[in-house]
């Protein structure tokens, strides 16, 4: 085991600044970008759904 | 659109609405592979794989650096190869999926840079430096840019997807310069540990964590682009039949 306690995880030798702040910037896009692309998607239907009502 | 009995051909999902159908259906899939991708490189990587000799804990940046930059030159040759298609064959729903790649193909230029800044800091003590690798790479982060910006400025689609395509083309030859940027030239940053010929020059446990994340996050671009090409078909093919019965009755979900 490389870790002997919980501290030395989240400390990463005295790196922790640097190996952390490259893991949140990765979990922070890869989380916020499938989101905006949901809500992009979720919108052009209902720009689609309402466009094709005001034609009918 | 419901899946058709007619048999499939060369070209049945280059129509825009059955290929909607096809990825919607491969989305969750996608996520899956990324889930489970994502937990067995980060196990790998945290627990299994040693502390560096010479980096100490800072190299495990690696997973998450080198994987990006990989995807970030991956993606620009794929979206310029489907804009070049788009443009050659007048296929809009290639044009329409280069279009939905280029978000997330800045987005791990992003990383690369982002991630490497914060490795150079601790491994040669800045933060940035002009070396042919770092440069290229920023200069690739501006050549996403430069074709979102385009391809959203003209107002007729069918010029801004062509205009797009030019760019994008030209600009593909960026990448094999980022690629061969630390052999050609004298870089700060490391040359190749991992080649086509040779054995990889890294411990077998650090590689397999880095392969792992690699798949994960080609997962996770397959379903994020999906995810946004099935919005950008619906933006584009608003007022077709299809669409109008798809969005029947659908306020939005």
């Amino acid at each position: 085991m490389n870790w002997h306690s919980t501290n030395e995880f989240f400390a990463m030798g005295g790196y922790g600044l640097y190996v952390w702040g490259s893991y949140a910037a990765a979990a922070a896009l890869m989380l916020l970008e499938p989101w905006l692309a949901q809500r992009r998607h979720r919108q052009a239907l209902q720009d689609a759904a309402s466009a094709h009502r005001s034609e009918s | 659109m419901t899946a058709t009995t007619a048999p499939l051909r060369l070209f049945t999902f280059a129509a825009p609405s059955r290929f909607y159908a096809l990825i919607g259906a491969l989305v969750p899939w996608c996520w899956a592979a990324t889930v489970l991708l994502t937990l067995a490189g980060l196990y790998v990587g945290f627990f299994v794989a040693p502390t560096d000799a010479t980096q100490g804990e800072a190299y495990r940046i690696i997973f998450i650096h080198v994987p990006a930059a990989w995807m970030s030159m991956l993606l620009y040759v794929v979206m310029a190869a489907w804009a070049g298609i788009g443009w050659a064959f007048n296929a809009r729903l290639a044009s329409m999926l280069a279009r939905a790649i280029a978000p997330t193909g800045a987005m791990f230029t992003f990383l690369a840079l982002w991630t490497g800044s914060f490795w150079g800091k601790p491994a040669w003590g800045t933060w940035w430096v002009w070396d042919a690798r770092l440069t290229t790479e920023l200069l690739l982060l501006f050549l996403y840019f430069g074709y979102i910006a385009l391809v959203n400025a003209i107002d007729d689609v069918r010029r801004a997807d062509q205009a797009g395509a030019l760019l994008a083309l030209v600009g593909s030859v960026n990448v094999p310069v980022i690629y061969f940027s630390v052999k050609w030239w004298n870089t700060l940053h490391q040359g190749a540990t991992i080649s086509m010929t040779a054995a990889p020059k890294m411990a077998a446990t650090m590689l397999t964590a880095m392969l792992l994340l690699t798949l994960a996050f080609w997962a996770y671009a397959f379903a994020v682009i999906f995810t946004r090409t099935r919005a950008v078909v619906i933006e584009r093919e608003a007022h077709t039949a299809w669409v109008g019965e798809l969005t029947q009755g659908k306020s939005g979900s």
